[in-house]
């Protein structure tokens, strides 16, 4: 191990959120060893993995990556980035890949560039479940091929080890597909012998950049020091905090155990854990725990599946307002009707649903009676069906009773509030995860392509 | 009567990956959450009736050291289906405020 602590500078909480100059300038300024974040999460559904499109912008990706590459050239340290282009799909690392090449050209940078690839292949997939190499976790049960076969995209989540040996074969850069968050920003402590249970809690905690600090809103990123016995986190903002309870309870976010996080070669567990304040900005972490374990990679897959279509108005109607379950119901009911009515089986496996913006669309849930009416309602239609065609068509055929419907059969007709001329919005289709499963490998890089692009000698390898 | 929302001075509820949701209950102090950190109320029928979880999937830690309780589910229906209305699960929270807890 390097004499003293390993520092790492985590610039944000993820690529294209926003890289501050400044911040950087303090953590090179500490001596941080490398600077690591991730680029993606699946928090915001599967539509980044099925389409292997980006959620960021690519302008916010190219801005930030390029401040990291000027920073990490500058200071001669490595710059890595995990789950490029949201998902890590190989089309999201190479979306990645292309900008950082394109950054590469204009500020005069060459790095030598590490690309690695975990999205898999369907058939090595099948073998490895046919060989029961493919277990599932809880709530799915085992996995069977016609999972793997709806999937448009499957990747496997890497740990440390591809970067690992990236940084040893002297990547300057390196873009990976999907990735723990953890394994990318550990990994370089990880390769200097730094205490292992340390890196991975003190990487979780980094993880989402300034999440762990005092006040999230100062600020993007922290810097972590990992030593033999424990770790140091401080905000990259000589403005913010991190204090014991920030960091402590970082660890619960997005966590469904808040002491164990199980990585692929093995679990962190932090229940020993003991954070105290070192200074009014840092805070050190002892007692954090690393179990080696059986080296699993956990699979995600994301499936294109039925298509929606919808449409939306406003009600200020007072006697609608009044009895708002009731007129759910009784539209609801009509709306499907009219489908059977009007289009009958060619409608095939079709969906309609009402969300009341302004009463209870966040959860359909039925408010307490007492619940006072609202001023107003925004009513969203969703209809899906098997194609974009036909739930436009369910829509067009229930276009005049959603947009008129009396509460009262003996009510003249009402006309609802709608914003938008044609009335319908084809929404595309829906995205799911499909798979939430891990594989056994026998070898950490088994499933995981590396390539190389050293700019250094103005050729690819 | 006492609920949620009287004895904890922060809730909240997250996605944790795509097949599961969690919600974080920071109890106001050690006196509560002595008391409640192990309430019957806000056990795994709770998370069935409100959010139609299969009580086998709701998992219970308390974090003595945060005076709080961490509760997570398994989700009925995936993120982003066909019937999705609250992608993070972020709002629902909300329902476990009036949770009656004695």
């Amino acid at each position: 191990m390097k004499s003293g602590p390993i520092k790492i500078l985590v610039p944000v909480g993820s690529l294209g959120a926003g890289v501050r100059e400044e911040e950087l300038s303090y953590g090179l300024a500490q001596g941080a060893h490398a600077i690591a974040t991730d680029a993606g999460s699946t928090d915001s559904g599967a539509a980044y993995l099925a389409l292997g499109k980006s959620k960021n912008n690519r302008g916010s990706i190219k801005r930030d990556l390029a401040l990291l590459m000027q920073a990490g050239a500058e200071a001669g340290i490595p710059v890595i980035v995990g789950t490029c282009g949201q998902a890590g799909g190989d089309l999201n690392l190479d979306w990645t890949k292309d900008i950082a090449l394109e950054i590469a050209g204009e500020l005069g940078l060459t790095p030598k560039i590490a690309l690695l690839y975990s999205e898999q292949d369907k058939a090595v997939l099948k073998a490895k479940n046919a060989a029961g190499k493919i277990k599932p976790l809880p709530p799915l049960g085992p996995l069977d091929d016609a999972t793997i076969d709806v999937c448009d995209h499957i990747v496997a989540a890497m740990g440390p080890e591809p970067y690992i040996a990236a940084l040893q074969a002297g990547a300057d850069l390196i873009l990976g597909g999907r990735t723990t968050d953890t394994a990318v920003i550990g990994c370089f402590a990880l390769m200097q012998g730094a205490h292992a249970g340390a890196t991975w809690h003190a990487a979780k905690v980094a993880e989402c950049g300034a999440q762990c600090t005092a006040d999230t809103g100062e600020g993007a990123g922290v810097l972590i020091s990992i030593g033999q016995d424990g770790f140091e986190v401080e905000p990259l903002s000589v403005a913010n905090r991190c204090t014991p309870h920030s960091v402590s309870a970082h660890m619960l976010y997005e966590n469904s155990n808040p002491f164990r996080l199980t990585e692929p070669g093995g679990v962190l567990d932090v229940t020993e854990a003991s954070y105290t304040a070192l200074d009014d900005r840092t805070v050190r972490v002892t007692g954090s725990r690393w179990e080696p374990a059986p080296y699993t990679m956990k699979l995600e897959g994301a499936a294109t599946g039925q298509f929606q279509t919808v449409m939306l108005i406003g009600i200020q109607d007072p006697d609608v307002l009044s009895r708002l379950d009731e007129f759910h119901d009784k539209l609801l009911y009509a709306l499907n009707q009219r489908v059977h009515r009007t289009i009958g089986e060619a409608a095939g496996d079709f969906h309609i649903s009402l969300r009341i913006y302004g009463w209870n669309a966040v959860t359909g849930d039925q408010p307490p009676p007492e619940t006072p009416p609202p001023r107003e309602v925004g009513v969203l239609f969703v209809a899906t069906a098997e194609t974009q065609a036909m739930a436009t068509q369910i829509a067009n055929a229930c276009n005049p009773y959603f947009f008129h419907f009396p509460l009262l059969r003996d009510k003249e007709l009402p006309s609802y509030g709608f914003p938008f001329t044609p009335a319908e919005i084809e929404r595309g289709p829906i995205y799911e995860f499909k798979l939430n499963h891990v594989v056994e490998v026998d070898d950490p890089m088994e499933l995981v392509r590396t390539s190389w692009i050293d700019l250094s000698k103005g050729s690819q390898a | 009567m006492t609920t949620v929302s009287d004895v904890c001075r922060h809730v909240r509820s997250k996605n944790a990956g795509p097949f599961w949701v969690t919600f974080d209950l920071f109890f106001d102090g050690e006196e509560n959450f002595a008391k409640y950190a192990q309430s019957p109320a806000l056990g795994p029928q709770l998370f069935e009736r409100l959010f139609g979880a299969d009580p086998a999937y709701v998992q219970h830690y308390p974090v003595p050291s945060l005076n709080l309780v961490k509760i997570s589910y398994a989700r009925d229906t995936p993120q982003g289906g066909r019937v999705e209305r609250d992608m993070h699960r972020g709002q629902q929270y909300v329902r476990l405020l009036n949770v009656e807890l004695d």
